[in-house]
């Protein structure tokens, strides 16, 4: 079995979020970059069935030299092979359309890419690779079986959980619950070591053309200073989230 | 060109937030002088839509029961192309969320989710969406011949205006599903995180899984749905449904109101697109009050009952 996960590449939460060129582009500077977190679950959930059913296990981002540590470290923590496309991320649907063509020209049997990049929060790129694909998708996927070629994949939704059932190849958006947070793997010396002898190929993009364009950011007007009610003067509050919040 | 809506149903019955999404659909159409129009599955109150400016309704009365995200995206598709829609307007549901990127892909549109309001420019066609967690905007332009656009929850909220809604009740070819469904989950008659107008959550302040009552008699007063940090589903307290936040459900919605939460960067980027937020803690210092619009510096078990018991009050005679 042949699994690809498709990893993004994001400022760390805690980061402080700037921009520049006339608030155009994002700062880079001082940022400390992560594997998405998403994409972390994915991975180890990939890596999971390498160890127990035998999987091949591919990483691939769309992206710069950039984010080479990033894969350098899925590879540390166990995938057998990386890949970066060499292009910039401009949007979900240029990034699906490169991704896409990687994988007609590679054959997989798994796909799996993370719900959503913590940077733009698109849930784009898992949907619309399915979708150029036209195989079965499953997002927000907090649970994966694989049994010969059959997946079953379970996805949370408003208010509950659906189990699914698709024949492979497949699609899924992963997240935490597809593995818990104590799973997760972390580098060791023995893996980094071996890192640096798998296979890391840069390949050419197919330049995909971008449908829409980040042309200005802007960080939400400060904060008002909070108001504080007194603990013995409940009906204050009350009053306020009444007539001023207009809430309830 | 026209403004196509995807408006959404559960249990042949229009979700709550399809009257916020059409009164979007319906401004949209306006500004672009053009029809504002509509798809539903088993929609038996389609025509309700009219209230909120939509003039045409193609209910499609030979859906599969349950949502189904490639089958919609196909059947969609075929109106996008009948009707010649240029703007497609969708939710930031679960399911609009699983369906748009299919639609996108399948039909060579462009597609920008979370939007926060209507275009600020209709050429080249420019939306404000949230970024990075909620931590900043961007405006985003959109230049295919088919755009979809994803409005947040409670972003732009609900206009009345009445039009006469034609509901045409149609019964398309479907493609077969490419997925099978073996078993559902799911709380019955509960506000839900993503459509409830009120959120109230709880965080380890409340010491233990059998404190919960609070919240629970708390969110029953307020018709609100309940949430927890991620500690607290982590331990087990409370269910990973609940768990909000940057690695949880994204919460944006009227009224937030966090208990004994101390107001973790990952917390707040998370819950932050909800307009009002009230905190109650004990420790003046929580950073939480900082993110907060109202707050209280107390002890959740004497101001949350108290607080319950007031809002009763408050609710009985209004
Ligand atoms: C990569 C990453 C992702 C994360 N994602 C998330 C996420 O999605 N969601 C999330 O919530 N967290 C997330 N976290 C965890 C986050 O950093 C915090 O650890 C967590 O939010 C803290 O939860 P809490 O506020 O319930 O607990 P605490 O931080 O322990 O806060 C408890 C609060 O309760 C108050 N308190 C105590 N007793 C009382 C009382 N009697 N009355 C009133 N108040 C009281 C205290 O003053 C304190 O402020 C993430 C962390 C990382 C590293
Ligand atoms: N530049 C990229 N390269 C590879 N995979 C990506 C890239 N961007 C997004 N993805 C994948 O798509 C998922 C959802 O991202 P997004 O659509 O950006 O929210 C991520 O978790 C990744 O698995």
């Amino acid at each position: 079995m042949n699994v690809l996960v498709c990893i993004s590449h994001v400022p760390d939460t805690t980061s402080k979020i700037n921009f520049v060129e006339n608030n155009t582009k994002f700062n880079t500077g001082g940022v400390q970059y992560i594997i998405n977190p998403n994409d972390e679950f994915g991975l180890t959930r990939a890596i999971w069935l390498k160890e127990k059913q035998g999987a091949q296990i591919h990483v691939v981002h769309v992206g710069s030299a950039m984010a080479d540590p990033t894969l350098r470290k899925c590879l540390a923590i166990g995938a057998d092979k990386a890949f970066r496309i060499d292009t910039p991320a401009i949007d979900g649907g240029a990034v699906a359309k490169e991704l896409a063509a990687f994988v007609t020209a590679n054959s997989y049997d798994l796909i799996i890419a993370g719900r959503e990049s913590i940077d733009y929060n698109g849930s784009m790129v898992p949907g619309m690779l399915a979708g150029l694909l036209d195989i079965p998708f499953i997002p927000n996927c907090v649970g994966l079986e694989i049994n010969g070629n059959e997946a079953v994949a379970e996805r949370e939704m408003d208010g509950g959980r659906e189990k699914l059932k698709g024949t492979l190849p497949i699609v899924i958006g992963g997240q935490k619950g597809l593995v818990e947070e104590s799973d997760l793997k972390i580098p060791n010396m023995r893996g980094i070591m071996q890192a640096r002898q798998k296979p890391f190929e840069v390949i050419a993009p197919q330049q995909a053309s971008a449908a829409t364009q980040d042309v200005l950011y802007e960080k939400p007007a400060p904060k008002a200073d909070v108001k504080l009610v007194p603990a013995d003067d409940i009906d204050q509050l009350i009053e306020l989230l009444h007539k001023e919040a207009n809430v309830i | 060109m026209s403004v196509l809506l995807f408006a959404e149903t559960e249990n042949n019955t229009l979700k709550r937030n399809a009257a916020e999404v059409a009164s979007y659909a319906a401004a949209l159409a306006k500004s672009l002088n053009t029809n504002s129009l509509a798809v539903a599955f088993n929609a038996d109150n389609a025509q309700d839509l009219g209230q909120y400016g939509i003039s045409k309704v193609y209910n499609i009365i030979n859906a599969p029961e349950q949502f189904d995200a490639n089958v919609y995206a196909h059947a969609l598709s075929q109106y996008i192309s009948n009707t010649n829609a240029t703007h497609i307007v969708v939710s930031s549901s679960a399911d609009a969320k699983f369906l748009a990127p299919l639609l996108a892909a399948k039909n060579n549109a462009a597609y920008v989710p979370n939007a926060v309001a209507l275009p600020n420019k209709l050429e080249p066609l420019t939306v404000k969406r949230t970024a990075y967690t909620n931590k900043a905007f961007v405006h985003t332009e959109l230049d295919a011949e088919i755009n979809i656009i994803g409005v947040g929850n409670n972003s732009f909220g609900t206009v009345e205006q009445f039009v006469d809604c034609v509901v045409e009740n149609d019964s398309p070819e479907h493609t077969a599903s490419n997925l099978d469904q073996v078993s559902m989950s799911k709380e019955t008659g509960k506000a839900t995180i993503a459509d409830a107008d009120v959120v109230v959550s709880g965080g380890r302040g409340l010491k233990g899984p059998e404190n919960w009552h609070l919240i629970e008699d708390l969110a029953d007063v307020l018709n609100a749905a309940t949430a927890c940090s991620k500690p607290v589903s982590d331990m087990g307290w409370r269910s990973h449904d609940e768990h909000v936040g940057q690695t949880g459900k994204p919460v944006s919605t009227n009224l937030y109101i966090a208990i004994g939460i101390s107001g973790a960067i990952q917390h707040l980027a998370g819950v932050n697109a909800s307009k009002v937020k009230v905190v109650i803690n004990n420790d003046p210092e929580a950073p939480f009050f900082k993110a907060a619009d109202y707050g209280i510096v107390g002890d959740a078990f004497e101001v949350v009952p108290a607080l319950t018991e007031k809002l009763k009050a408050f609710k009985a005679q209004s």
